[in-house]
């Protein structure tokens, strides 16, 4: 945080979540926040600019165990982004999967300040939690994955909800993590024996279906004043004709109740789990399928995920997924199993204009965000590095922006855009104030941040601001990318750390934690469980396992007491 | 007396994280309890070096740590092309810091896997690598194959806490319900406790891969009479059990990575277990030695964006091992400076990459004497990481754990504060200059 006042004078803001559409204002920051009024301050001049909040990043995989075995795996991933160091920089290398140090970078001067790392695999936080403190820059958190953990599922079974309760509380606190994340319920399990579950199945030797973990992880999450709803990646990602299975999983958060303003399920990387047809050959875009449901519906919000063009390095912890993906590719795959929690896979992929599946996927991400006509439901990803990297999110922004570069884009690619797709046929295109909703305001209110000071620019927020060199009329698709890759400026906590697209300065950021407060009988009542599965299956002790102070030196604690 | 549980053992890559020490007069007077007769010996404490030297004359004179610090940033501040290795045998904190100097100085950096599991990471490039964590094994496995590794010896607590003799979930009975497979050039000690021991002979491992993966691919007809100086019978024996197997796991260690066609026989043991994959659920690990060796390689990796062997002399990250790994700058005689720490490349490197070593300005940061001691220039006793001084370290499985510090020290320094120190110095040498 920078000391001392800041005036950023005359930019044309977008707030959205003030209200603020394209305003002509003064911005005024004092000791990292935004203020009133200034009194003797530094004025930065951003006439005719567009200033927006920091951005606020819902969903990418930047650290962790699976980040660093992608980047272990692929040297010729960062051979292509190699940089040296400068005298404010450390040394930069990677595209796909960048270093700590450049994704820091690369965030900050695409006007990001804060990024939620989308897995942690419990058993592994401290790894997330040290590659996160060696991301400059950027405000962070992480959400620990909860759905095919054993203690899960068996009080899943056992319909004990208020003993899950106690055991999301424990592992959130445990693995200093913000949310509950699941991933392809019970088929990350599964995948342990080498299978896999849709949606009904039931999960080898637990004797529970997937769609019973999601409704009562839901149900655990909503007994606490959770910042966030459950994070869903469904099942049955990436296979042809999952549609259905989609919106069925919207369907199960259906009659909870959810604790503050938001919906009760946000189920990410959308783009991967709209697909119709029955197999690769009939593949087709699902988009409106889903856009309907979230048009007709209030209980649930979405991320795109969409698709960047180019070479990139899929990681999740659906490990059958991957290795689907790398039987199709026969590229290289790594998977690493976590025992009683997760799995994990990663594999490169080329994602091909000349391919129609990867064109019906570049199209859909696309058509989520043109066909949901309310963008407080939707928010800008890749899924960095799934769909492609996050350096790429400027590239679907002018896509939004502009029709024409849509119609001149679609000419580049495979001929079933036209007949298996709806994009061509969407006149839509996003202004700056919508844009500034599926990047900032939707993505701070959805994570619950925006009362913590992200993502708004209201007096009391942090004064995360990205200032961008080109003027609110800008149509063309180029220069609109172009902005939006390389600030003007780019602010954290009041200090100018982005100047004309250069990183002028580097302070840490701070990882933000949730400690969700449970009744201490029920916490007691759990922990014997629990202790019985460290005693007879873990292969680390009880009290070695919870993530220690020394991996959170900048820590930004919320708390969780339970609803009454 | 104090009982201390849950303590990390910071010997082998095992990383043992139950053990339970008496303390008394902040010394470790019992181990009650998890450790194995090597880390035992290690927590009971052993000879250390007593202070600070610099060579003088020939001779190891004693100094003070101030001394030795900026005697150390001076020979890395002359330095044209230094060399940073070791690194396995500290914790995460001592890594990082390392690798800021390095970038600083545009020294190479290199971990102890050059000469150990580098291979293991070639061929992880080369093809992936499916693994798991060692919990996955005690609680899944029914077939284990350990693969030129000895763990009965070199890694203690490993069959016990993790594999063969553990007890978990699907595995109540022990080693009851499963299968051990050792492959190996000799007997071992391992190899007697085997359900099938497979001699094979030296170098010839890849062969046997090759022809397990035919086996299992469906081409046993291809597979000849012998492989290596294995009969077909035995080969197909093992293929049959590997076929019949719910949960596999292949460990292999420096029996396959440095000999004969080195990585290569790692990408075909990967290759071996993508196979077996296709039968039931098949892992694949490395035997990682020191127990922070995995740790370095995921610091660098995430720092640098490689994992070991990096030359930042162009203020950039430069990886290519062959070229830029310790052993090979030294065979060149292209370093003229070189911090080892943590690690003991004077009883592990050849020859003739230890006669350049001998012949250039050396730093030693460790908390025991050892041959590296004997040529060193400037040696710095380290507190002992895991029982003077806590810090992050990965088990071989990439697992996460925090050492503890278990005994008070008013003299010796931990490794990421000696390389923070010098560090500060080279950049005061720095400014000074500048001025």
């Amino acid at each position: 945080m920078a000391d001392g006042e800041l005036l950023i004078r005359n930019g044309v803001v977008y707030d959205p979540i003030n209200g603020v559409k394209g305003e002509k204002k003064d911005i005024c920051i004092r000791d990292g926040k935004i203020v009133e009024s200034v009194t003797n301050p530094k004025v930065i001049d951003a006439e005719g600019r567009v200033v927006m909040p920091g951005g606020v990043d819902i969903h990418a995989h930047i650290a962790g165990g699976k980040v660093n075995a992608g980047r272990i795996m692929r040297p010729e991933d960062g051979r292509k982004g190699v940089e040296a160091k400068t005298s404010v920089c450390r040394v930069q290398s990677g595209y796909s999967i960048p270093n700590t140090f450049a994704t820091g970078y690369r965030y900050a001067k695409m006007g990001y300040t804060f990024v939620m790392e989308a897995a942690m695999p419990p058993l592994a936080a401290r790894h997330t939690h040290e590659e996160l403190v060696d991301i400059p820059i950027l405000d962070n958190a992480a959400m620990p994955l909860i759905d095919n953990n054993w203690m899960t599922l068996e009080y899943i079974k056992s319909g004990d909800t208020d003993l899950l309760a106690a055991y999301v509380a424990w592992i959130i606190k445990a693995t200093k993590g913000y949310g509950v994340k699941i991933v392809n319920p019970g088929g990350t399990e599964a995948w342990a024996w080498g299978k896999n579950c849709d949606l009904h199945d039931t999960v080898p030797y637990f004797d529970v279906t997937p769609a019973e973990i999601v409704k009562g992880l839901a149900e655990a999450t909503e007994k606490y004043e959770m910042p966030h709803s459950v994070h869903v990646h469904g099942n049955m990602l990436g296979h042809p004709g999952n549609f259905e299975v989609t919106t069925d999983t919207y369907d199960l958060v259906k009659g909870i109740k959810p604790y503050r303003d938001r919906p009760a399920m946000h189920a990410t990387h959308t783009q991967f789990h709209a697909y119709g047809g029955t197999s690769w050959g009939d593949f087709e875009s699902q988009a409106t399928h889903i856009a309907n449901y979230v048009n007709d519906n209030d209980h649930v919000s979405i991320d795109i995920g969409s698709i960047i063009l180019g070479d990139t390095t899929t990681m999740t912890a659906d490990g059958p997924m991957e290795y689907s993906l790398y039987q199709i590719t026969g590229r290289k795959w790594t998977n690493l199993d976590v025992e009683l929690e997760t799995g994990s896979g990663i594999t490169p992929f080329m994602y091909s204009g000349k391919s129609p599946v990867n064109t019906v996927q570049w199209a859909i991400g696309q058509e989520l965000a043109l066909l949901i006509k309310d963008p407080w439901k939707v928010a800008l990803t890749t899924d960095h590095p799934n769909a492609g990297p996050f350096i790429g999110y400027p590239i679907i922004i002018s896509m939004l922006m502009s029709k024409k570069r849509r119609d001149e884009s679609a000419e580049d690619m495979h001929k079933v855009i036209f007949d298996r797709t709806e994009l061509p046929s969407i006149d839509r295109e996003y202004d700056l104030n919508e844009i500034a909703i599926i990047t900032r305001g939707m993505t701070a209110k959805t994570l619950g941040l925006a009362e913590h000071g992200k993502g708004h620019l209201g007096v009391g927020a942090d004064a995360d601001i990205a200032i961008y060199d080109m003027s609110p009329e800008e149509r063309d698709a180029g220069k609109i990318q172009k902005a939006f890759l390389n600030t003007k400026y780019t602010i954290k906590a009041g200090e100018v750390v982005v100047k004309d697209g250069e990183v002028v300065a580097a302070p840490p950021g701070r990882t933000i934690f949730v400690t969700p407060e449970c009744e201490q009988s029920l916490m007691d009542e759990m922990l014997v469980t629990l202790k019985d599965k460290f005693d007879k299956y873990y292969s680390v002790t009880f009290n070695n396992y919870p993530v220690q102070d020394a991996y959170l030196p900048h820590p930004f604690e919320i708390k969780a007491p339970m609803r009454g | 007396m104090v009982e201390i549980t849950d303590v990390v053992c910071s010997l082998c890559g095992c990383v043992c994280d139950d053990i339970v020490l008496e303390v008394e007069n902040n010394e470790v007077v019992k181990v009650k309890r998890g450790a194995c007769s090597v880390g035992k010996s290690k927590l009971l404490g052993h000879e250390r070096i007593k202070s600070p030297m610099i060579r003088e004359n020939g001779e190891l004179k004693e100094c003070s740590y101030d001394e030795a610090i900026k005697k150390a940033a001076e020979i890395l501040y002359k330095s044209r092309r230094p060399l940073l290795y070791g690194w396995s045998s500290t914790v995460c904190e001592a890594d990082s810091a390392g690798i800021e100097l390095a970038e600083d100085i545009g020294g190479v950096v290199d971990n102890t896997a050059t000469v150990c599991h580098g291979p293991s990471v070639l061929a992880i490039q080369d093809v992936g690598i499916p693994s798991c964590t060692l919990g996955e094994i005690k609680n899944r496995a029914d077939l284990i194959i350990y693969w030129g590794a000895n763990p009965a010896q070199a890694h203690a607590n490993h069959m016990k806490r993790y594999s063969y003799v553990s007890k978990g979930y699907w595995t109540a009975e022990g080693k009851k319900g499963k299968k051990l497979v050792v492959v190996d050039v000799r007997k071992t000690m391992t190899s007697k406790m085997a359900d099938v021991f497979v001699q094979v002979e030296q170098g010839k491992d890849y062969q046997v891969f090759s022809a397990l993966r035919a086996i299992l691919r469906g081409h046993e007809d291809v597979v000849p009479d012998k492989v290596a100086g294995v009969p077909k019978a035995q080969l197909l024996e093992v293929a049959n059990m590997v076929k019949e197997a719910k949960f596999g796991i292949t460990f292999f260690g420096m029996g396959v990575t440095q000999s004969g066609a080195r990585h290569n026989n790692i990408v075909n043991a990967i290759q071996f277990t993508r196979a077996a994959h296709l039968h039931g659920k098949w892992s694949i690990m490395p035997m990682r030695g020191h127990y922070n060796v995995t740790g370095f390689n995921q610091i660098c990796c995430w720092q640098t964006g490689f994992p070991y062997s990096v030359d930042l002399s162009r203020g950039y990250a430069w990886y290519n091992p062959g070229e830029t790994s310790s052993t090979d700058l030294l065979y060149r005689e292209e370093c003229d400076a070189a911090l080892i720490i943590a690690s003991d490349p004077g009883a592990h490197f050849p020859g003739a990459a230890l006669r350049h070593l001998a012949k250039i300005p050396v730093i030693q940061i460790d908390p025991f004497a050892n041959p590296t001691t004997e040529f060193a220039d400037v040696v710095i006793p380290a507190a002992i990481s895991g029982i003077e001084s806590e810090g992050g370290v990965y088990r071989m499985d990439n697992i996460p754990l925090r050492l503890r510090k278990i005994l008070e020290t008013d003299y010796y320094v931990p490794d990421e504060e000696i390389v923070e120190r010098i560090h500060a110095e080279v950049r005061a040498l720095r400014e000074k200059e500048a001025e």
